[in-house]
């Protein structure tokens, strides 16, 4: 048996003027994650935060325009589904998602899940908000539990990693919408037969910018949350046109630092001058 | 009493003369784009229609019950504009979608060619460097 392709994952940070946490989320990216190619979806900031990127030598991508997160994100699943990515992770700019805690996601995926949902534990830093926020979050909460058929307790986190069907099917459509992102994509999910599971992780609190809090704001959230929830259930199925890949068991472990890489374990040795005998050995297309 | 002795279809067939000719101008200098023009030049001439024979707003009137004729009228134009707006808005969300997707074609190509000339950066440096491999191909 031919020794497996290394799995190779794409961590997607979308970043919107986010110059001042961008730095210190990539540097912990590259520690807890060596392996990992990590891609800044610069969503049309009008700040620094593109030049901070590269010059963490990190890929960059930069949206001419401001266009939301979902935007940002359907680059991402793009790039990574024309770069064949077999892992994509999503991880904020804001240093809301802790790096060191992506191989708990990964953990989801090798578990049969196609999408996984890193949701905040009770006792993080990260509260889901009060009042008629906290009631919105229930709702969603009850309502996604069941359209995905697993309990999902954290539904607007967007900590999550997706497999290559997933990637599939989000590089066709990612919802731009209101919550889009979010809970109109674990519905897109759902509904396009992946299998979406929740995962707890640790968060903190962001770094930067302001959760949007306060009693009107609150309700707004509320209703705006039930209507895309209402429009995301009544739309047609889409499926990812692509049959499940056959990846979810190799999915890379916990990273472990010290450790030289085993994925790249070519031999450095020097190229045979005689040609190869013209075998007619059936080989698999690379490109 | 004199005043009824002017009627108000000449006036209403200038508006309607000029609509068109505003229409015609911005078609002319390419500021409008047809299938936009089309719908508003339907409704003038709809207008024309009725200004010339208003005995049809009252055969309608009578026929959808309509006491005031021009009532009638009047919500034929809400309609009638409601429906514009409608269109307007479909053909925003699908500019919008468009606009999204090639922002996001540009921004992966930008970085598609970033990459390359990079590689071929590096690729020259190292020819700099070392001539030699290059001078034996």
């Amino acid at each position: 048996m031919p020794p497996r392709a290394p799995v190779r994952l794409l961590v997607v940070v979308p970043a919107w003027n986010e110059e001042a946490t961008l730095p210190g989320v990539l540097a912990e990216l590259r520690a807890a994650l060596p392996q990992a190619d990590v891609l800044v979806v610069d969503d049309g900031s009008t700040d620094a935060t593109a030049a901070v990127a590269r010059s963490a030598g990190v890929q960059v991508a930069v949206l001419p325009v401001n266009l939301g997160v979902g935007a940002a994100l359907r680059t991402g699943f793009r790039h990574a589904r024309r770069a064949s990515y077999d892992v994509l992770v999503q991880v904020d700019a804001d240093g809301q998602h802790d790096p060191a805690q992506v191989p708990v996601l990964l953990t989801g995926l090798t578990d049969g899940a196609d999408l996984v949902v890193g949701a905040r534990g009770r006792g993080d830093d990260a509260k889901p908000g009060h009042g008629p926020r906290r009631w919105a979050m229930a709702v969603l909460s009850l309502v996604l539990s069941r359209v995905a058929g697993t309990r999902l307790t954290d539904t607007t986190s967007g900590f999550r990693a997706f497999n290559a069907r997933a990637i599939e099917l989000f590089a066709q459509s990612f919802p731009a919408e209101y919550l889009g992102d979010t809970v109109e994509a674990l519905v897109v999910a759902a509904r396009g037969g992946l299998v979406v599971r929740e995962v707890p992780v640790t968060m903190r609190a962001r770094l930067g910018g302001e959760a949007s809090t306060g009693p009107w704001r609150s309700t707004v959230f509320l209703t705006r949350a039930l209507t895309a929830l209402g429009f995301a259930l009544t739309r047609p199925r889409t499926r990812p046109s692509s049959p499940p890949p056959d990846l979810l068991d190799i999915v890379p472990a916990a990273p472990q630092p010290l450790e030289t890489e085993p994925l790249t374990a070519e031999p450095l040795t020097p190229e045979p001058l005689t040609p190869e005998p013209l075998t007619p050995e059936p080989r698999k297309a690379t490109r | 009493m004199s005043l009824h002795h002017v009627s108000g279809y000449p006036f209403a067939l200038g508006v309607c003369v000029v609509l068109l000719l505003a229409l015609g101008w911005l078609l002319r200098s390419q500021r409008l784009r047809e299938k936009y023009a089309v719908v508003w030049v339907v409704l003038v001439l709809g207008l024309v229609v009725l200004g010339f024979v208003p005995q049809i707003t009252l055969w309608f009137g009578h026929v959808t019950g309509v006491t005031t004729p021009v009532n009638l009228v009047f919500i034929l134009a809400l309609l009638a504009l409601l429906g514009v707006c409608i269109q307007l808005s479909l053909a925003v969300s699908r500019l919008e979608e468009t606009v999204r997707t090639v922002a996001e074609e540009v921004a992966l190509l930008r970085l598609e060619v970033e990459q390359r000339d990079a590689i071929r950066e590096a690729e020259r440096d190292a020819r700099d460097r070392d001539p030699g491999p290059s001078a034996l191909r």
